[in-house]
């Protein structure tokens, strides 16, 4: 599966980011396997610790397996100002965990991240591709709960 | 062609996405048909409205009627009272005060003129209001040094920060003789607080194409490549549709209106960095390593992707190109100050009436941006400060509020105009609480290649944490001090010269609140 996903691409280093996006999207628990990195070294002929280096110097990879929805909320001035901490701790109580931990049941990831440029509407989080702004603690309760049984 | 008798101009950005505006749209199609009306009352789907409004955004043409807000269940009231009797709804409209009317400021405008009123998905509507005609005169009627000096000569400088003059940078680059050069566009905009690159593409993606293709003209680059954050969906969506008309026009590609001159552009996506804004990190991303700055100079005119020699410019001030060849110098620099020409865009947030997006001359004075452009504090707040320039800015107080936004008079305060990004704070919002949250971020930001900003950093957040606690001393303020200017000095790039700015500032206008928490 790795292979095949790397061969979309020529293979030039510069192509490396696009790769892992790419691998990271297709796994279903959304992060780049030790196997991953192997397959992508080779296909690129680098180390595998210069793959290492990019994968954790970007806050959008994963070198750790994740939950199927990963919540990525806002902890920026202007989303800071807005309320987001209470909103953070609505979320670890909502699902149970820490920041950077999963779900029990692979549900949720809950991670931190730097502004997302929607500042108009802080507090923010993302969950995958989707932005929800204006949060209060009511309202991320309800966007749990449909995330939830949405997907029962 | 249809004529309608109303045309409706429905915002869609990333905000009014998120208010659910894909679902608005079918539904108030849905009703207008139930009336009859969908042959005589048009619905468009444009860019941002150019203004920061709360929700889904209308604007009614021709009575240039803006509502605010709106949700499903007024499209009923809405198409009856409005398109089938001719009355106007009161309560959805933006203004009904009449008190703290937002001045939206179309006719002086430059890079958001198009925004709210064309589609932006549509090459045909860009080009009906003129758009691509600075392009061809660059290309057919201009020598690359004439581009080069009719930028040059208006004085624009960069809009991502620094403020460096624009048509200097591409004079490094346009006499060197070598095989490729290229022109990369920052739009990796982090700076928190930070969405004017975004809602520039997002409502004008053509605008910012062409601005790209006359630098590539400019300096001579073949290839050009779009930089952009992995978050910001829309404007790659709408930037790549952009591209692909833009070739079908014969715009881009070999040959390009027979001048033997070839040009490609292609989006690249980040993956997440804030000190890839800075020029030579985000070099190193785009050729796929961590996002480290480089030693300058070489600086990147000379030396930069591939070594190739590179023009890093931000979206912004690329925007400003096509006017500037279209009209000339003269007409910018009818924006502005003598040392600041043009316009600027800002994005104010916090606690202010109209929250968003204003594009207004340079050396406006920031009370007047307050004031009138975001139309004052909200009811029943008072102003504090306002946090210029984002996470890499100054905290102002109301007595520097007079201060007039341009790259001099800022410079005064010690002061950059940065991103364009105000914050407002009101009286109940703590300083040393924002500058924790600010430092914070730095410390998660820094890209650790230098020690003097990834140990900076933690020192400063420690600190600053401690003092929050209320377990601080006024030794450990002037140690935070020290410490962000002893940064300021020795660090490799900006990200570690930036920190001194929010905390000089803080304690110098705001330092009897940190006496208050040190003292208890």
């Amino acid at each position: 599966m790795y292979k095949e996903i790397c061969e979309k691409y020529a293979p030039e280093k510069h192509n490396l980011l696009y790769i892992l996006h790419d691998i990271q999207d297709h796994h279903p628990q959304h992060y780049i396997s030790e196997e991953a990195v192997q397959v992508v070294a080779e296909y690129l002929n680098i180390p595998t610790n210069h793959i290492y280096g990019v994968l954790t110097f970007y806050t959008m990879y994963s070198t750790k397996p994740r939950g199927k929805n990963i919540i990525r909320l806002c902890e920026s001035p202007p989303c800071y100002v807005k309320g987001s901490t209470n909103i953070l701790r609505k979320l670890k109580m909502l699902l149970g965990v820490n920041t950077g931990e999963t779900t029990k049941d692979g549900m949720f990831t809950l991670e931190l991240c730097a502004c997302l440029g929607v500042c108009g509407n802080a507090p923010v989080m993302m969950i995958n591709e989707d932005v929800y702004g204006d949060l209060t603690e009511e309202k991320v309760e309800e966007i749990i709960d449909k995330i939830r049984r949405g997907n029962q | 062609m249809k004529f309608y008798r109303n045309h409706i101009l429905v915002g869609i950005s990333e905000a009014s996405l998120l208010a659910g505006a894909e679902e608005f749209i079918k539904e108030l199609r849905k009703e207008l048909a139930k009336y009859d009306l969908q042959d005589e009352i048009n619905v468009l789907e444009t860019g941002p409205l150019g203004f920061f409004g709360k929700g889904i955004c209308l604007t009614v043409y021709p009575e240039n009627i803006t509502y605010q807000d709106v949700k499903i269940e007024d499209i009923p009231e809405l198409v009856e009272e409005h398109f089938l009797k001719g009355r106007p709804v009161k309560r959805l409209m933006l203004d009904t005060t009449g008190k703290y009317k937002p001045r939206l400021n179309y006719e002086n405008r430059i890079v958001l003129r198009n925004s709210g009123v064309i589609d932006p998905e549509n090459i045909e509507e860009y080009i009906g209001v003129g758009g691509y005609e600075a392009w061809e005169k660059a290309l057919t009627q201009m020598k690359p040094e004439e581009i080069v000096n009719e930028v040059k000569e208006s004085g624009l400088r960069g809009r991502g920060g620094a403020g460096f003059p624009t048509g200097v940078k591409w004079s490094f680059t346009a006499p060197l003789q070598v095989p490729q050069k290229y022109v990369v566009v920052n739009a990796d905009e982090g700076e928190p607080g930070t969405f004017k690159d975004r809602l520039i593409m997002e409502g004008d993606p053509h605008q910012l194409l062409e601005g790209v293709m006359i630098c590539a003209r400019a300096v001579g680059a073949t290839k050009a490549y779009i930089y952009i954050r992995g978050e910001y969906k829309l404007c790659i969506e709408r930037l790549r549709k952009a591209i692909t008309q833009a070739y079908e026009y014969g715009l881009l590609g070999k040959n390009i209106f027979d001048s033997g001159f070839d040009l490609d552009i292609d989006i690249k996506i980040g993956a997440g960095a804030y000190v890839c804004g800075e020029e030579t990190a985000l070099i190193e991303s785009l050729e796929g390593n961590r996002g480290n700055p480089r030693w300058k100079p070489p600086f990147p005119g000379v030396q930069g992707l591939w070594k190739a020699p590179t023009v890093v410019n931000n979206v912004e001030t690329l925007a400003n190109v096509p006017f500037i060849i279209k009209n000339g110098a003269d007409a910018f620099k009818a924006h502005g100050t003598p040392q600041s020409t043009g316009t600027k865009v800002y994005t104010i947030l916090g606690d202010v009436t109209y929250p968003g997006l204003c594009e207004v001359d340079m050396g406006t004075p920031l009370r007047t941006i307050i004031n009138e452009y975001a139309g004052g504090m909200k009811k029943g707040f008072r102003f504090k400060a306002a946090l210029v320039g984002g996470a890499a800015g100054v905290l102002l107080p109301e007595r520097l509020l007079d201060v007039n936004m341009d790259f001099a008079s800022l410079n005064e305060y010690a002061a950059v105009l940065g991103s364009g990004a105000i914050l407002v704070l009101n009286e109940h919002q703590s300083i040393v609480d924002l500058l924790w949250s600010i430092l914070r971020f730095f410390r998660h930001e820094s890209c650790g290649k230098c020690s003097a900003c990834r140990n900076g950093c933690q020192q400063l957040y420690d600190l600053i944490t401690k003092i929050k606690k209320g377990e601080g001393t006024m030794e450990d303020v002037d140690l935070m001090l020290t410490i962000a200017e002893t940064m300021y000095a020795t660090s490799f790039c900006a990200l570690g010269q930036s920190p001194v700015m929010p905390v000089r500032s803080a304690i110098e206008n705001f330092g009897d609140e940190f006496q208050e928490i040190t003292k208890r």
